[in-house]
């Protein structure tokens, strides 16, 4: 379920690392959580973040959820499809629902994160 | 994503209330959230899914939650008058209405169903957060008039079965006339061998019904409606769902849309203000608004884009904060974001452009007519 390549963050984000440009999405548990999502608001293109600061939006029909940035960097690609298929958060959270593309400014804050036994372990806690 | 709160997080020390269907909640998947004091399912198989149903073929509700109270008595009908704006002689036995409890100022204590079961015999369905104070606002003006309010909202489980399949699906299950049975209209019937109170009413802006049942026989009649309803496509249906319906309807929600610092009128339901109909609580106020017009009202109106608005954003005219949103939400069968909000006058044209302040962007709206959706047929 949760691939082992990726890492995760306790705000239930997970990264695809590739050199140094980590593919950001939320997992399959949050977006399980979050219901029917309607709406997406990514960041722009361009825009720097730091690890852990607010990325953007992820709306349900009833609620409002900030993603945060797993790690730090330049944003440099923005999944464009979600902006008229949000719904695809919900059927494809892991690849297809990915959100955004942030070549990093701190490759070591990846081993911050959580492997996926760690993940998996946390969510059924 | 910040941890997502879970179903069944318990803010008060004292575990929600559950209704006589909470065991059938669990069974169908349904996750529960607490609202009101009670458990309730906000969704089964997700919101998007039961609104969808709803329109187009059926969905089942538990509103058990929901308050009742009998008014009774020689003076039920003066009581009621007194105390209501909406004109209550105009109900016959078997006809219900939608109306208001009024406050001096002609707000809302609550909005609420009166159903009259007879002469000085009346039902009406509350709130489920506003039981006890509309109970104890009852009780305070019940006195000088020869009637007795009774909470009888342990008497009854309340399901509500919505959408155009609904009237299909009960038909077997029942001795009432169902085809014969006007909107808000009611009668006494069998339910699966279950003596029911059968309504044609709702809160979806669809056909449907309102079944009252003993919390004994509930579980049972529910468990007959999807059987009943399983070739028609009936599917469970929460509160999630029960929200982005009725707005899509117009239908206002206490707590949202309208309290007690809004007036009826400022909630544009003037036709539940029947001013010719004699004294009542708020009248005063009231006939001067409807005299000199309100200063601000309950419009509808649709993002431009794809963006959301929300209870408590601002509206803006330019720079300037000119009104307040009550209700918005993603409209999953019109695939839009609507919402309803007060604006003062001047700005209650259908396209009259504004913004919407969302989390510090401006965003354009602009007013629309509603209803937003109204049913074929």
């Amino acid at each position: 379920m949760y691939p082992k390549e990726f890492r995760y963050s306790k705000e239930h984000e997970w990264i695809a690392v590739d050199g140094d440009v980590a593919t950001v999405g939320i997992t399959d548990f949050a977006q399980s959580e979050l219901g029917d999502i309607v709406y997406v608001e990514g960041p722009a293109s361009g825009r720097r973040v730091g690890a852990g600061e607010v990325l953007g939006t992820v709306e349900s029909v009833k609620a409002v959820s900030e993603i945060y940035a797993p790690v730090g960097g330049e944003v440099v690609a923005v999944n464009a499809a979600l902006t008229d298929a949000p719904q695809t958060l919900n059927t494809d959270p892991h690849k297809e629902g990915w959100i955004c593309r942030i070549r990093m400014a701190a490759p070591h804050e990846v081993d911050d994160l959580l492997d996926a036994d760690a993940y998996e372990k946390l969510i059924l806690s | 994503m910040p941890a997502p709160t879970g179903g069944g997080s318990v803010t008060e020390t004292t575990a929600p209330r559950r209704t006589p269907l909470h065991d059938v909640h669990v069974s169908a998947g349904g996750r529960l959230v607490e609202f009101a004091g009670w458990s309730m399912p906000v969704q089964y198989e997700g919101v998007l899914a039961e609104h969808t149903a709803v329109r187009t073929r059926a969905g089942l509700f538990d509103v058990s939650h929901m308050g009742q109270a009998a008014i009774r008595g020689p003076g039920a009908l003066q009581f009621l008058q007194r105390v209501t704006c909406n004109d209550v002689s105009r109900l016959a036995p078997g006809r219900a209405h939608y109306n208001a409890l009024t406050t001096p100022g002609g707000a809302f204590v609550d909005d609420l169903l009166v159903y009259m079961l007879g002469p000085g015999d009346y039902l009406v369905v509350l709130n489920a957060a506003n039981t006890p104070k509309d109970l104890a606002w009852l009780g305070k003006h019940a006195g000088g008039f020869h009637v007795e309010v009774v909470d009888d909202s342990d008497r009854w489980a309340l399901l509500a079965l919505q959408g155009p399949r609904a009237a299909d699906i009960l038909r077997p299950l029942t001795d009432a006339e169902v085809s014969t049975l006007r909107y808000y209209g009611f009668v006494r019937a069998s339910v699966r061998g279950a003596e029911c109170i059968v309504a044609r009413t709702g809160y979806t802006g669809e056909d449907g019904f309102e079944l009252f049942v003993s919390p004994e026989a509930a579980a049972a009649v529910w468990e007959a409606l999807m059987q009943a309803g399983a070739s028609h496509g009936l599917v469970p249906a929460g509160l999630a769902a029960r929200d982005t319906l009725r707005l899509e309807a117009r239908m206002a929600l206490y707590g949202n849309d309208i309290d007690e610092t809004t007036s009826v009128l400022e909630a544009d339901l003037g036709w539940i203000v029947k001013l010719d109909k004699g004294e009542f609580v708020g009248r005063e106020i009231l006939d001067r608004q409807r005299r000199e017009g309100v200063t601000r009202k309950l419009i509808g109106f649709e993002m431009t884009g794809r963006s959301i608005a929300r209870h408590g954003h601002a509206a803006f005219r330019g720079d300037e904060r000119v009104g307040i949103v009550t209700s918005g939400s993603y409209a999953p069968w019109l695939k839009k974001s609507i919402g309803l909000a007060y604006l003062p006058a001047g700005m209650w044209k259908p396209g009259t452009p504004f913004d919407v302040d969302i989390r510090g962007r401006r965003e354009s709206a602009a007013v629309v007519a509603t209803p937003f959706y109204k049913r074929s047929r």
